[in-house]
């Protein structure tokens, strides 16, 4: 029951993207079409609940040898090694992912989302079934809220919009308005 | 010695990272829900900028080309684990406040963009000024985001009372607040741009039409 609380409140109450503002960047940047959207979204999972694993195993060694300040730094390296890993992994071993996936794979380095949710798990202590679930939910969200706003802006394209309102403020006002939206999920759980 | 202050003012208004460039939203958005707080987070941001600016400008030489953004990340990395411990001991309130974002100016596109795009290609004055630039440039967004936030959510700018509980908009503060004023801030931004270019063209068609007449005499 815990493991679906800490994956329903990753996903919809504290949606990471709307109500926490991390992996802003991308969100902007890919959420033109829904198919490039998704994409981004299912590299993301995929790299998160990996990395959120692994930085999990690193933490338990940190703090058994004391060097907790070193958190940051461990992460951010494993995350990016991670990554490229995973880049010459897909490479070799499965072509087709890795033609769907490629070009937002070394994107996802920089994407805050994923050293977030490492460092949000060993902050809260979780075990390493909940970091995985938080990190799955953080996950879905993400995915959620990309492909509700890819399919927003696909629409907004038909629109005329004020010259001064184009691409980034007018899109920042859709996100306004689905931050509130998701603001109705508050207190659905105590 | 022009040239120098240009690579200082740049970032403040010509390349401001955040209304021009749209580089850093997630601290931008998160952090800004009181002047103060964004004031905070744009200082901390410049600290490891420039810090991170002159190391990397300096030892761009004996870098090799293939392993740089690895090398990037750690020197960053170690100048932001500095300034959490800094600020851990000395402001611990803004600390507390600021929380996970410390820890994430590591992922900050500022950072490494200005690591990548600059410092890794300039001098270390030059790398110096440009990261002080930009850091004063994201502060002073920040702070002007956080000071509208703070004024119509609460009545008040770095805590200073301004019209107190007369008329406040709670949701100013939350989430949707921030992107609203971002959005808000950006479109006045750009309207200024699109009349700056207007009347540039303006001028410059009146001035050719003076010529005309002036060859027609």
């Amino acid at each position: 029951m815990k493991l679906f609380l800490i994956l329903l409140s990753a996903m919809l109450i504290n949606n990471y993207v709307f109500v926490r503002f991390l992996g802003i960047c991308p969100f902007l940047g890919v959420s033109k079409r829904v198919s490039t959207a998704l994409g981004m979204g299912i590299a993301v999972i995929f790299v998160l609940v990996m990395s959120s694993a692994i930085s999990w195993a690193l933490d338990l060694v940190l703090i058994s040898m004391h060097l907790e300040f070193l958190r940051t730094i461990v992460f951010i390296l494993v995350i990016a090694t991670f990554v490229q890993f995973v880049e010459a992994f897909l490479k070799k071993n499965n072509p087709t992912l890795y033609e769907a996936l490629g070009i937002y794979l070394p994107l996802i380095t920089t994407n805050c989302i994923i050293l977030g949710i490492a460092i949000v798990n060993s902050l809260s202590k979780y075990n390493l079934l909940e970091a995985v679930f938080n990190a799955l939910g953080a996950g879905l969200g993400f995915l959620l809220a990309l492909i509700i706003f890819a399919t927003i802006r696909e629409r907004l394209e038909l629109y005329d919009i004020p010259k001064p309102f184009q691409n980034l403020p007018i899109s920042m006002i859709i996100a306004s308005l689905l931050s509130l939206a998701f603001m109705g999920f508050q207190g659905m759980i105590k | 010695m022009a040239s120098k202050i240009s690579e200082f003012t740049k970032g403040i208004i010509k390349d401001n990272p955040t209304y021009v460039q749209v580089l850093g939203m997630c601290p931008t958005l998160a952090t800004t829900t009181s002047a103060k707080n964004g004031f905070g987070m744009g200082l901390a941001a410049t600290a490891v900028l420039v810090m991170s600016n002159v190391v990397i400008s300096s030892i761009r030489k004996t870098v090799p080309e293939k392993i740089r953004i690895p090398i990037f990340i750690t020197v960053i990395a170690t100048f932001v684990t500095i300034v959490d411990l800094l600020m851990h001991a000395f402001t611990y309130d803004l600390w507390k406040t600021l929380g996970l974002f410390i820890p994430l100016i590591v992922v900050n596109c500022i950072i490494m963009g200005r690591a990548e795009a600059y410092a890794s290609k300039h001098g270390v004055l030059d790398s110096l000024l440009d990261g002080l630039g930009m850091g004063v440039g994201f502060t002073l967004s920040l702070t002007l985001l956080g000071s509208i936030r703070e004024l119509l959510g609460n009545g008040s700018i770095f805590d200073i009372t301004i019209w107190g509980k007369a008329f406040n908009m709670f949701v100013m503060i939350l989430p949707p607040g921030a992107y609203l004023t971002l959005g808000l801030l950006a479109a006045l931004f750009a309207a200024i741009s699109i009349k700056k270019e207007e009347r540039a063209k303006k001028s410059a068609q009146q001035a050719g039409q003076a010529q005309k007449v002036g060859e027609a005499k």
